[in-house]
């Protein structure tokens, strides 16, 4: 097992190892291309994207906070965060997951359509997550439903059966705990 | 005191601020208010390449061989394009490139303009940085960051697109001082808690290597002088990759000569069997460390390195210190020597009795030969007849790069010019014209294949306009030698197209070009044609007829560990190489 391939002339491939989810905050500059570079250096380098959600937070600063969250071995996490941290337009890399006392939070608005026992379910469905009624028909309902990702997927799920026609989703956004900011880390 | 002028007056202003002597250039369309800026003064001078690629190329050879940034200016659409290749090789080599390129007037972008291209995303994962300027007044901070970004930190290309319009824009021009760049400051300083810790595994060390590369080049002269004092003062052997030679000199007994692929045989033993590795400025690139889960198995490794991202890449190391080789060189030899520091003299002695046992196999030998020339033997009559001058080293890629890297032998920094990571075959040349200009007197030789220099042999003409009397000493053996080599070693023998068949003739061709030509076939003659050569006071290609079937031994075979080196038939075995060992401890 693993015996190098013995017409290349580069190492055999690692052996599987075992892959973790990290969610990283990318505090960048608002600018033109900013996105394109995160993103390109994902593909190019062959790093998954699970999530990824970005936004201007500090207008004045031309601050964007970009929220990604990844899968790797730990080398491969490493990788990603410093090669993130090279790019010159990237002010902030912080590993959400790695300091652990982070919040996770995504919305999504889910369209259900139906009549009779399927729409009060859902309706009462709703009730219980927590999910508004941000439109209503006389046979479809859009819910707004925020929380961490398995409780919008449970919802989902349940709703599945009940006429769900589609979804969608903001991807995650994260911050950290306590009273201290990101620049402060 | 800040003046009005338009874009492209801008441009040359910043380059001559930046202390840009010379820009490698081809024009076209979206370039000509630059060009027309350039015709009216003479700070900045322009070096007219016959490619675009080439005049990266030179840029590099130039940035190379001085230790500044180089400097490219090209057209949009193919102009940008071709330009390409030179600067992915200046990113995977970490050469400062500022490389500016025409676009079309910003109302046509993104309409499929005449030579239009989507430069900044064509450019962006080769290049270190790189901007689309869509307002004149962005434009003089733009370009002084530009240089901040390309030579700090660790050197890269960056690209500089700017649209037609913007360079007849008029606006104020500002000096670079007015610029304090306050987003990228990359770290140079490393962190003394772990320098502290590396300087306690070296004293400990039993074992120990030097493992260093282009980092040390890069950072200065100080890092090449500070690395040679903490070798003496340690006695630890040292070793480079392909990148690094010259930092330490290779006439040195502690130099183990390069390690990796093609690398000595005590250089590889020596990184397989070590206990404590010490890396500077390398980045365990696939062909330093052959397969990785049986890379130096019983080792503390140490890694110095200014890019966090080269850190645990491919090899996990014990400490790394993130910071610039000459800080962190100048931190190592100063603790050294206050802590007075004294490494196991007997373990040392024990450690360099194997090493030397491993040298005695002689891992460089060839068969030699009265009827044709090898090409090891003409790098070394090369080397000998050219050692005591002001010499600079380029090369293509292949063989003959391997055979120049083991026997031309590198005493100084900024003298070895070659393509490193990208590999790219046509580098040589264009990269001697580079270096030529910035060394108008040196003696510059771009040791190349047959195969590789004809993908950049329209450069001999830029040679012959500037009156750059570059050397290129061709080690003609008809084929893709390193192609051929694999294709013998690894596919049955099955030589798919990489015999040369119809090759021109060298000595015509560079007399179509007006420069000098000089064919050798005898070992015999050799001695004579080079000297022939170095004398000609004009661009020269030299047509060394070499063994067309010689291969580039020691070699790490496919996916094998460094101590599964295989020899050439002329290295000498083990059982000898004891018994020449025991006859010199007798």
């Amino acid at each position: 097992m693993n015996a190098p391939a013995p017409t290349s002339h580069y190492p055999a491939a690692p052996t599987a190892q075992t892959v973790e989810t990290h969610t990283l905050s990318v505090l960048v500059d608002n600018e033109p291309g900013v996105l394109a570079r995160v993103i390109g250096l994902f593909s190019g380098r062959g790093y998954n994207i699970e999530s990824l959600t970005v936004s201007e937070t500090e207008h004045q600063k031309h601050l964007s906070l970009i929220t990604i969250v990844t899968t790797g071995t730990p080398m491969v996490i490493e990788q990603i965060k410093n090669q993130l941290d090279r790019l010159v337009p990237v002010h902030r890399v912080v590993d959400m997951t790695l300091a652990g006392n982070s919040i996770e939070r995504e919305l999504a608005m889910v369209k259900v359509r139906g009549r009779g026992e399927h729409r009060v379910e859902a309706l009462r469905l709703a009730d219980a997550f927590r999910a508004r009624v941000i439109d209503a028909t006389t046979e479809s309902f859009v819910f707004e439903i925020t929380g961490k990702s398995d409780k919008i997927e449970q919802f989902i799920e349940l709703m599945l059966p009940l006429g769900l026609v589609e979804v969608a989703r903001t991807g995650i956004a994260a911050i950290a705990r306590g009273p201290e900011g990101m620049a402060a880390r | 005191m800040a003046r009005e002028m338009t874009g492209a007056e801008m441009v040359i202003e910043a380059l001559a601020d930046q202390g840009v002597k010379h820009l490698f250039g081809y024009p076209g369309g979206a370039v000509l208010p630059i060009y027309d800026a350039l015709f009216a003064q003479d700070r900045v001078k322009h070096v007219l390449v016959r490619h675009e690629q080439g005049a990266v190329h030179a840029a590099e050879g130039y940035a190379r061989s001085t230790g500044k940034v180089g400097c490219v200016l090209v057209t949009s659409g193919p102009g940008a394009t071709n330009a390409v290749t030179g600067l992915t090789d200046a990113l995977m080599d970490s050469i400062p490139i500022v490389c500016i390129t025409g676009q079309v007037p910003t109302h046509l972008i993104g309409n499929d303009a005449f030579q239009e291209c989507d430069t900044v995303g064509i450019t962006r994962p080769c290049t270190k940085h790189n901007y689309l300027v869509k307002s004149v007044g962005d434009l003089p901070r733009v370009l002084h960051e530009a240089f901040h970004i390309a030579a700090s930190g660790r050197p890269g290309p960056v690209v500089v697109d700017i649209p037609k319009d913007v360079q007849f824009a008029r606006g104020v021009y500002a000096k670079p001082k007015d610029f304090p760049h306050t987003g990228y400051r990359p770290r140079l300083k490393g962190d003394m808690d772990k320098i502290r810790q590396a300087i306690e595994l070296m004293a400990q060390a039993k074992r120990p290597v030097f493992y260093t590369g282009g980092g040390v080049i890069n950072s200065g002269r100080a890092a090449s002088e500070l690395l040679r004092e903490l070798v003496k003062l340690t006695g630890f052997p040292i070793t480079s990759t392909l990148m690094g030679l010259g930092a330490f000199p290779a006439g040195d007994p502690q130099w183990l000569g390069m390690l990796g692929m093609h690398g000595t045989l005590e250089a590889n033993m020596a990184m397989h069997d070590c206990d404590v590795m010490i890396c500077i400025g390398a980045r365990f690139d696939d062909r330093i460390t052959g397969r990785l889960d049986a890379f130096s198995p019983g080792s503390k490794k140490i890694h110095v390195d200014i890019d966090p991202s080269s850190i645990n890449k491919n090899v996990k190391v014990d400490v790394a210190v993130v910071g610039d080789c000459a800080h962190v060189l100048e931190d190592m030899v100063r603790l050294w020597r206050t802590q007075a520091r004294q490494p196991d003299k007997s373990a040392l002695a024990d450690w360099w009795r194997q090493i030397e046992k491993w040298r005695a196999r002689r891992s460089l030998a060839y068969r030699p030969s009265n009827e044709v020339i090898k090409p090891q033997y003409a790098i070394q009559r090369l080397y000998e007849l050219t050692k005591d001058k002001d010499v600079y080293i380029t090369t293509e890629v292949g063989q003959h790069q391997m055979w120049a890297a083991q026997f031309y032998r590198f005493q100084e920094p900024n003298r070895w010019m070659t393509s490193g990571g990208l590999g790219t075959m046509g580098y040589g040349l264009p990269a001697s014209v580079g270096v030529q200009l910035a060394h108008p007197r040196s003696l510059v030789i771009d040791i190349a294949g047959e195969a590789s220099v004809l993908m950049t042999m329209q450069e001999l003409s830029t040679a012959v306009q500037y009156r750059l009397p570059i050397k290129v000493f061709i080690l003609n053996n008809q084929y893709m030698g390193m192609v051929r080599q694999w294709q013998e070693l690894l596919h049955g023998g099955r030589y798919a197209e990489s015999y040369s068949a119809a090759l021109p003739d060298f000595v015509k061709l560079a007399e179509a070009y007006h420069a000098c030509g000089i064919r050798c076939e005898k070992p015999g003659d050799l001695d004579h044609a080079i000297k022939e050569m170095i004398a000609v006071d004009k661009p020269v290609l030299f047509d060394c007829v070499v063994d067309p079937k010689e291969n580039c031994f020691p070699m790490i075979p496919s996916g094998r560990a460094h101590n599964e080196m295989i020899l050439g038939d002329a290295g000498v075995s083990p059982e000898e190489a004891v018994t020449e060992e025991g006859r010199v401890m007798v």
